[in-house]
């Protein structure tokens, strides 16, 4: 009996040792996609804290579109758009990589955790606009050819 | 007068499975149509922007209006005091809820953002006849699920007439808000007109009565449960009338408009140059779905027999999908008034060039998935009278009550 | 699903035009990493009010026949021209989403032709916004009326209780939106009066800057409710009305010549 709860213990401990183990080499992982010369790349956390932001980032964007869409506020530091602006990485030929790809920033999280990701159904998934702070950093991270399309 | 009783419907296993199957069947081909249509996305429809409500509606709202309709013979029962349909009531509140819920199914696997039914049940806009339609449906089926429980339990005895008066108000307010989704649009000549309200109403009375006397005949046929002619005789002469009010409805609906100058071209075009839907309105809902009925439930010779009632009754059914497909799908093909004694002649969005009305045809898919409504209406009704007591095992002329009441007379047939 | 076609450039050409339009005037206004223009044009900070009414003049004699620069231009900034065709042409046609079209009636009685655009005419009272069952279709208080995708299940209810056809539907699955634009299948929309650029405080509208580039002029962009702005002075020049006056519906675009 007590040798089933030594052993039952130590395969529990087993899992959780190995499942903060992935979560530390996601993390370590996901370190790169942060897009060099952008606002991100020089602060030490992303707007709030990253532990708050692992947990909150979704409430945080869901308060954000209300005020964006109901009343036009824009100059919050919750954006979507801004998670793509810093985050977003890029493949061999400088073309951004769709940021809900299973191996991107978004993508890789979101399904590690299993959890649905259906905010790139509607919005751009790359940084996909003229002006705006995306192109002053992607310029500086020597990306020529980030996609543009029309808005200002 | 013997006293009624209940029986669950035994036909032969395997009739029985088989007819399980081939209805799960259809509701199987009608789930894959739902994932190619949301997978694809509605462009693999027939439904545009211009005719932005397709097939998928016509079936919906039939089954809808079908189904409160359907809950009348329970509500002629229980309300009006007529025994002679007591028997009926249970089948009647089942079919109703079954029909609903088809016709539901349907309409939410239409829609764009199936996924996000949790929005329409959190978020509301009550300004929006929709919106309270969302209440008048599942409240309708919570009720008549009460008003079963009235009719089965003994203990719900007591309750009966409450309830049922409580169903059949409610009934007539979702029959006119289904209407109203229609008749409260003044963007489309066709809508833009109250009596949609209660002539959906008329309507759900002949196509509900008419889809619960083919589920009647046809469950009672398979067992060899006996229906005696003057109950045939009361259903039949019912479902006339029905046909008749709805009839009368229609007129009223069509004479209005062409009283209305404005109403001319609309009414130029749906019944004489509207192609299709030309067609279905006089050759479907006309004739084939209510002179033709009216014609054989009057007959003095083809009333009696009881092929032709059944063929009197499925044809009330294909004229009531043929003015679904009229009113639904033709009204939103006639183009939009946008310039009043203009004639459009070029646009780039297909606004009615030279009064040319929208295309739409429906595609594959779309049909298979009203059917599937159908099929699980019937699914749920199948399984309802086979696991629990729906059906009165006879209707002969010596179980149902005489035709002749009066209203402080005992009720004859108690909840068994 | 859609994450491997997002790379596929869409129209690569325009991108890169753009990318190096962008590019090189960014490097002949600014400092690095400060643009003029978003010295002029910040985004938002505080909630719109009623205290505006963005509204359109459009002078139907300065609409000109075969032109369709605001068309082409409303496309591109809304990202309208990156839908691909998945129906046949015909059915295609009558599927893809549009936000403004370019309209020509004749009078029955006198023959007379005019020109005009069509969109979303952003009534008072939207009958679109009063059918919602979830309130996705809402009216933003300085008078642009739109649509909350976040909260629409595509049910086109508004569609058919639009009196001007002015919506969509997105008929099919699409990738590479752009980021001001955000669209998806399954959902409607229409024209937002460029809502965007609104809230970055700029000046106009796609289809009025297109307008006015090809010379005719014909959309007047502006504030309904300040009396000083260019269209309440145009709107009071000039006998204007509104379409399908008969709804009372207190349209927030306006023509003039109908």
């Amino acid at each position: 009996m007590a040798k089933a709860v030594v052993r039952i213990g130590l395969v529990a401990l087993g899992l959780v040792w190995g499942a903060f183990a992935a979560q530390a080499a996601q993390a370590d992982e996901v370190k790169r996609y942060v897009v060099e010369g952008s606002q991100a790349a020089e602060r030490s956390a992303c707007v709030e804290p990253t532990e708050r932001m692992r947990r909150m980032h979704m409430e945080f964007i869901q308060h954000q579109r209300i005020a964006t869409v109901h009343e036009g506020i824009r100059d919050t530091q919750y954006s979507l758009t801004g998670c793509v602006d810093c985050h977003i990485s890029y493949d061999a030929n400088r073309n951004p990589r769709p940021i809900n790809q299973p191996d991107q920033f978004c993508g890789a999280c979101h399904r590690y955790a299993a959890v649905d990701l259906n905010c790139f159904d509607c919005h751009a998934s790359v940084p996909n606009r003229p002006a705006a702070d995306a192109e002053a950093a992607h310029r500086a991270a020597g990306v020529t050819g980030a996609p543009h399309g029309g808005g200002h | 007068m013997k006293r009624v009783v209940y029986r669950e419907w035994r036909i032969a296993p395997e009739r029985y499975w088989s007819l399980l199957g081939f209805l799960a069947a259809l509701i199987g081909v009608a789930a894959l149509s739902f994932g190619y249509m949301e997978h694809e996305g509605h462009w693999v429809s027939g439904m545009n922007n211009s005719v932005v409500w397709g097939m998928p509606h016509v079936f919906a709202v039939f089954l809808i209006v079908a189904a409160s309709g359907a809950l009348n013979i329970a509500s002629i029962g229980s309300v009006f005091k007529k025994p002679i349909y007591k028997p009926l009531g249970r089948l009647s509140g089942l079919l109703a809820v079954a029909m609903l819920m088809g016709g539901l199914l349907v309409l939410v696997m239409d829609l764009g953002r199936p996924e996000r039914l949790i929005v329409a049940m959190t978020s509301y806009n009550f300004s929006s006849i929709f919106a309270w339609n969302i209440f008048l449906y599942t409240g309708f089926m919570v009720i008549v699920i009460a008003y079963l429980w009235s009719m089965a339990d003994r203990k719900g005895g007591p309750f009966n007439y409450s309830i049922g008066l409580f169903a059949l108000v409610w009934r007539l307010a979702l029959t006119t808000g289904t209407g109203s989704i229609f008749g409260f649009l003044v963007a489309r000549q066709a809508y833009d007109a109250a009596i949609l309200g209660p002539m959906f109403v008329a309507l759900s009375f002949a196509y509900g009565l008419a889809v619960f006397m083919l589920v009647l005949l046809f469950s009672f046929d398979e067992e060899g449960r006996p229906i005696g002619p003057r109950l045939m005789r009361r259903l039949r002469n019912l479902l006339a009338l029905f046909i008749g009010v709805a009839l009368y409805f229609t007129l009223v609906y069509h004479l209005t408009n062409l009283y209305i100058a404005e109403n001319d071209s609309l009414e130029h075009w749906l019944l004489l140059s509207g192609g299709i839907y030309t067609f279905l309105f006089w050759v479907g809902w006309i004739l084939a779905g209510s002179l033709i009925p009216m014609w054989i439930l009057y007959h003095p010779v083809l009333s009696q027999q009881r092929d032709w009632i059944i063929g009197a009754c499925a044809l009330v059914i294909v004229g009531g999908f043929a003015a679904m497909y009229v009113i639904i799908i033709g009204s939103q093909a006639f183009p939009m008034a946008l310039f009043p004694g203009h004639t459009i002649i070029e646009s780039g969005f297909a606004d009615g060039v030279n009064g040319a009305a929208a295309a739409y045809w429906p595609t594959i898919p779309e049909i298979l998935l009203g059917l599937g409504g159908v099929a699980m209406a019937l699914l749920i009704t199948a399984v309802g009278v086979r696991v629990l007591q729906f059906l009165p095992e006879s209707l002969a002329d010596d179980v149902v009550a005489p035709d002749e009441e009066t209203l402080d007379a005992p009720p004859f047939a108690k909840p068994a | 699903m859609n994450e491997d076609k997002t790379t596929t450039p869409v129209d690569s050409g325009r991108r890169g035009f753009l990318g190096t339009a962008a590019g090189v005037s960014a490097a002949a206004l600014v400092a690095p990493g400060v643009f003029l223009h978003s010295v002029a044009a910040a985004p938002r900070t505080e909630a719109v009010t009623d205290a505006v009414r963005w509204g359109l003049l459009i002078d139907t004699a300065k609409c000109a026949d075969g032109c369709s620069a605001c068309v082409s231009a409303c496309e591109r900034e809304n990202g309208l021209d990156l839908q691909e065709p998945h129906s046949a042409t015909s059915k295609w046609e009558q599927q893809q989403a549009a936000w403004i079209r370019k309209v020509k009636l004749q009078d029955n009685q006198t023959g007379r032709i005019t020109n005009l655009p069509m969109m979303c005419q952003h009534c008072e009272d939207p009958p679109c916004v009063d059918v919602c069952p979830t309130g996705a279709s809402f009216k933003r208080a300085d008078g642009i009326v739109m649509v909350d995708r976040h909260l629409c299940i595509g049910c086109r209810y508004c569609m058919m209780a639009c009196p001007y056809k002015a919506r969509s539907f997105i008929h099919q699955p699409l990738t590479g939106q752009l980021t001001a634009v955000p669209r998806g299948k399954g959902c409607v929309e229409s024209c937002n009066l460029c809502v965007h650029r609104r809230d970055n405080g700029e000046d106009s509208t796609a289809c009025v800057d297109a307008c006015a580039a090809e010379g005719h002029g014909a959309i007047l962009f502006g504030d309904l409710k300040d009396p000083n702005s260019a269209i309440s002075q145009r709107l009071r020049e000039i006998p204007s009305r509104q379409i399908r006056e008969d709804l009372v519906l207190n349209t927030g675009v306006r023509y003039a010549g109908v």
